[in-house]
């Protein structure tokens, strides 16, 4: 049967089967293979949210108020779908800066104050002693009761004697022992511990599983179903009450306060902030959790309602406490087993959370209280001790004793005079006082040191007030005066209900009171003075932290000199020599520096050291103790403006830079191209300068060769006198045309010529040609036939320079067809909004090859040996330029033999057309 | 990296809608003696809107687009 023996070795044996876990999960860390690593144990691992006070206090809460329980984990779920925005912000900023508790969180954020590190230290702890003695109370009722199975007992009222006399007193130094053991065993840098978070993580299943077996039981096996067990406390009187949400719940104004609180609690609680974020391995993981974890609340809570149902059903009124039903209620149905089962998950449900938060406040008192006091104290010449890793585990496991010994003492003087519930809502209040500093350190740059100071301290006062000197009012330890009077007997102080403020329950009246008192300090004191240099540069590291990697974030705002090897030994006093040289290794390699020799001690080693250091002695301290070791050069307010400045100065630099570089590209392409364009071009001005020189010479030749003849025979007869001057003449003609000419065509190519575009009708530049050329055609004997219609558009062009094309093409056809029986003809038609001319001839026609040739400059087409054409061969190239001028295209259509046809076209006047369209 | 998105928004709403449909007034809509297949309606009604709201936030969180 269930004897102590049973009940004790079942006890230890479960303890015993945590540590086993627990060093199992380390041991596998040590090897890099976590077994904590996925989202499932990581949100196993937040329901150490989950203490005795919902183990056994929820029913206790629900036999009173029925569902008023139930805020407690609405509101952990609301907060979970923020989670995203809050608490993934959270974490990303404490591994950035290796931040390992809300002290350390508040005091780096508020520019690495220590003294707000302590102040929050100091409310941390006295915020949470009420809530470990609210386990205790738990531990050592279900205890008693336990041990005298069958008969159900209750707790006597009367006080047994501090301490050693005290089973209580023996729990507490059995808790601090084994924390000691599962949290304090090394020191880490990160204050990871892989395997209490495996340990938690299966306490909270054990006490899932074990409250789900006993409310299986009542439900189900005391009565025939949910259904049942409602009908029946229905018929109750006293129980339909607590099925409603009538008095018995409280005010909606509780329930919403309740609500705000437990939204406040999930994160700010020490515990909750060790498990969420310090043991976190991965931000992934929280996202998981933002269901899953809510999800273990639910099946935690569904059975709360029907056992507190059942136990008022089953007991008369006030003979069992309503907080043991989960146990009680298998023990007078005869299933002892089942009430073992109950006992361990209630034991489970009050050592994980007193662990993990006597753990975690541990780690606060020694890095944001203790260290930072001692490291002042120039006397013990701490700074220059060779290893203080020992000093730091012994400060920590003195804090774990002396949480728990306070502990302890509040369970000895107020645990009895409040239910489980009451107890756990006062560490509620006194934790939501960090909301302001955090919430509002992470999303508002302007919070400030002394804002936050003033929040806190006047959060914290007004709580000590309203809340925690009640509750020792309650249990007899004040006079009782004090509550019912007010302080001095003023009515207006009664901390219950301050300056006349009535209505409200006991927490909601101190959550309004505090939360006015903190936030109203926090905004105000903030505005009112600018931050220093420090608190600037940390509100931005911390409000940005979603907006820069890891890298970047701190070391720039850093100036000074230091050495490589000061800052190893000063790391290697704190984590022991072998871990900081391990730590510089690593960072060495992660540089790629071949050796320790090699790195440079620049800022970004030495934020790297600090942050190292920051997780073993906390933010604040490190910062002395780096500075103790680093000269540096303080930076005024001004001077990180000026950096910040100029680094975004030299962001918008940089990005001008980009551009103008792609601008430069583009143009140094159109320079590459346009170089290829000049070359190919003066290629081409050698090519027509050697042509024209050649050209020239021709006729000059000629002309030199018939002056000297004329020169040298005096006797020449003069009928060949005459024929030599007719030639001379004749070639000179030839020269100053061809110069002409020459002129004309760089004229229009370079785009200097002179164009005078006017309205003109072609019809009219056709009949002015034929005049000119018909005596020539005439003295030729070419026929000359005209087509022209009736009625043309307008063009706009250069008369002139159209009747220079009309000549050289109707002057070409002369020259070029057949002879005798020459025949040209000229047409005008419309085609496709253009005006088009045909010139055609009957001559000897122009091969394919030749058709595209005779358009290049000096080009003739013939034998020039036999055949010398008459002309220069820059006629057709500029009559191409100036019909190309003017928007049109000029070509020939022609077969060897069959006569050739010179074609132009050029566009109407556009004004013209559109109005013919219409 | 997890960057503020979509999914995030639609947490916050889902934070919103909770936080409605738990507090007053709608609550109190909830708040009477009467029983759904014999389980206070008040009960019930908690419970649902808890479970909904738990199945909403996995549906935002482990929806694949982001």
């Amino acid at each position: 049967m269930l004897t102590a023996p049973v009940i004790l070795i079942a006890s230890f044996a479960y303890l015993g089967l945590l540590f086993a876990i627990a060093y199992y999960g380390d041991k596998r860390a040590d090897a890099g293979r976590s077994i904590i690593a996925n989202p499932y144990i990581f949100a196993l691992s937040l329901a150490v949210y989950c203490t005795s006070w919902t183990f056994y206090g929820s029913v206790g809460r629900a036999a009173t108020s029925g569902i008023g329980f139930l805020p407690i984990y609405l509101g952990p779920t609301l907060m979970a779908a923020l989670w995203w925005y809050v608490m993934l912000k959270i974490i990303r900023i404490s591994k950035q800066n290796r931040i390992t508790s809300i002290a350390d969180f508040i005091a780096s954020r508020y520019g690495k104050s220590q003294m707000l590190g302590g102040l929050v230290t100091i409310i941390a702890v006295v915020g949470i002693i009420p809530y470990i003695a609210l386990q205790l109370k738990a531990i050592s009722n279900t205890f008693s009761i336990i041990l005298h199975v069958p008969e159900i007992a209750m707790v006597g009222k009367e006080s047994p004697p501090l301490f050693l006399g005290d089973n209580t007193f023996y729990i507490a130094m059995l808790l601090a022992a084994f924390t000691i053991l599962f949290g304090t065993r090394h020191l880490d840098a990160t204050e990871r511990h892989e395997g209490l978070v495996a340990a938690v993580a299966f306490e909270s299943l054990v006490k899932l599983l074990a409250f789900c077996a006993v409310g299986l039981f009542v439900t189900f096996w005391l009565y025939d179903g949910f259904g049942d067990i409602f009908s029946r406390a229905a018929q109750v009187p006293e129980l339909g009450a607590l099925l409603t949400f009538g008095g018995a719940a409280g005010s909606y104004t509780t329930w919403a306060s309740l609500t705000f609180l437990s939204m406040a609690a999930i994160m700010f609680l020490p515990r909750q902030w060790q498990v969420t974020v310090v043991e976190n391995v991965d931000e992934r993981h929280l996202t998981k959790a933002i269901w899953l974890f809510p999800l273990y609340l639910l099946a935690i809570n569904v059975f709360v309602l029907p056992i507190a149902l059942g136990g008022l059903m089953h007991f008369p009124s006030g003979t069992v406490d309503a907080d043991t039903f989960v146990l009680t209620l298998p023990i007078a149905e005869n299933a002892p087993w089942l009430a073992l089962f109950a006992f361990i998950g209630g034991l489970s449900a009050a050592t994980g959370m007193v662990i993990v938060e006597t753990i975690a406040l541990s780690t606060m008192v020694c890095n944001d209280l203790v260290m930072p006091v001692l490291l002042r104290m120039k006397g013990l010449r701490l700074t220059v001790r060779r290893d203080l890793s020992g000093l730091l585990l012994g400060i920590r496991r003195g804090a774990i004793v002396l949480i728990l010994v306070l502990g302890y003492l509040y369970f000895y003087l107020a645990g009895e005079a409040y239910a489980l519930v009451s107890i756990g809502l006062i560490s509620f209040s006194a934790v939501a006082q960090f909301a302001p500093a955090i919430i509002g350190g992470i999303f508002w740059r302007g919070g400030t040191r002394i804002g936050a100071m003033g929040g806190l301290a006047a959060g914290f006062l007004v709580w000590v007030y309203t809340l925690l000197l009640p509750s020792f009012a309650k249990s007899g330890w004040l006079p009782i005066g004090f509550l019912s009077q007010g302080l001095f007997g003023i009515d207006l102080l009664k901390p219950q209900e301050l300056f006349g403020l009535s209505g409200l329950d006991d927490i909601a009246h101190c959550l309004f009171w505090s939360m006015l008192a903190n936030i109203g300090c926090y905004v105000a004191v903030s505005l009112a003075k600018r931050p220093s240099a420090a608190e600037h540069g940390q509100a931005t590291v911390f409000v940005d932290a979603l907006r820069q990697s890891g890298a970047t974030a701190g070391p720039r705002l850093w100036r000074g000199s230091a050495s490589v090897n000061d800052l190893l030994s000063l790391l290697g006093r704190f984590l022991g020599p072998e871990r900081a040289q391990e730590a510089f290794e690593s960072y060495a390699r992660n540089r790629g520096a071949r050796s320790l020799e090699s790195l440079a001690a620049d800022a970004s080693l030495v934020h790297h050291a600090e942050s190292l250091l920051a997780g073993a002695i906390g933010s604040a301290s490190a910062r002395v103790m780096v500075a103790s070791v680093v000269a540096e050069e303080p930076l005024g307010l001004d001077e990180v403006m000026n950096i910040i400045d100029e680094a975004s100065q030299v962001l918008a630099y940089s990005r001008q830079l980009e551009q103008k570089s792609r601008e430069l590209e583009a143009a140094s392409q159109e320079l590459r191209d346009a170089n290829q364009r000049l070359q190919e071009l003066d290629r081409l001005k050698d090519d027509f300068i050697s042509t024209v020189t050649h050209e020239l010479r021709t006729p000059l030749t000629s002309i030199r060769a018939f002056s000297e003849i004329l020169r040298d025979n005096p006797r020449l007869d003069d009928a060949q006198r005459a024929q030599f001057l007719g030639t001379v003449i004749k070639e000179s003609e030839r020269l100053t045309r061809l110069i002409n000419q020459v002129l004309d065509l760089s004229k229009i190519e370079s785009g200097n010529a002179e164009w005078h575009s006017s309205e003109i009708d072609m019809r009219e530049v056709v009949d002015d040609a034929v005049a000119a050329v018909s005596q020539m055609f005439k003295e030729n004997g070419v026929q000359l036939e005209v087509n022209v219609p009736r009625a043309l558009p307008s063009i706009v062009a250069d008369r002139d320079r159209l009747m220079q094309v009309m000549l050289n093409l109707l002057s070409n056809a002369a020259k070029f067809c057949k002879r005798p029986g020459g025949k040209v003809s000229i047409a005008l038609a419309r085609q496709d909004g253009f005006l088009r001319v045909d010139v055609t001839d009957n001559g000897i026609g122009i091969s394919d090859s030749d058709q595209e040739m005779i358009f290049e400059k000096f080009r003739q087409v013939g034998d020039t040996l036999t055949n010398r054409p008459q002309g220069t061969g820059l006629g057709l190239p500029i009559c191409r330029q100036i019909i190309n001028h003017f928007g049109g295209r000029l070509w020939v259509q022609s077969r060897p033999g069959e006569g050739a046809t010179f074609s132009f076209t050029l566009p109407f006047n556009p004004a013209q057309a559109q109005s013919l369209a219409a | 990296m997890i960057r503020p998105s979509i999914k995030g928004q639609r947490l916050v709403a889902l934070f919103l809608l909770g936080f409605l449909l738990l507090n007053y007034p709608l609550l109190h809509l909830f708040a009477g003696p009467v029983r759904v297949l014999g389980i206070p309606i008040l009960y019930a009604y908690v419970f649902a809107v808890w479970a909904l709201l738990i199945g909403l936030m996995a549906l935002a969180v482990e929806k694949g687009d982001d």
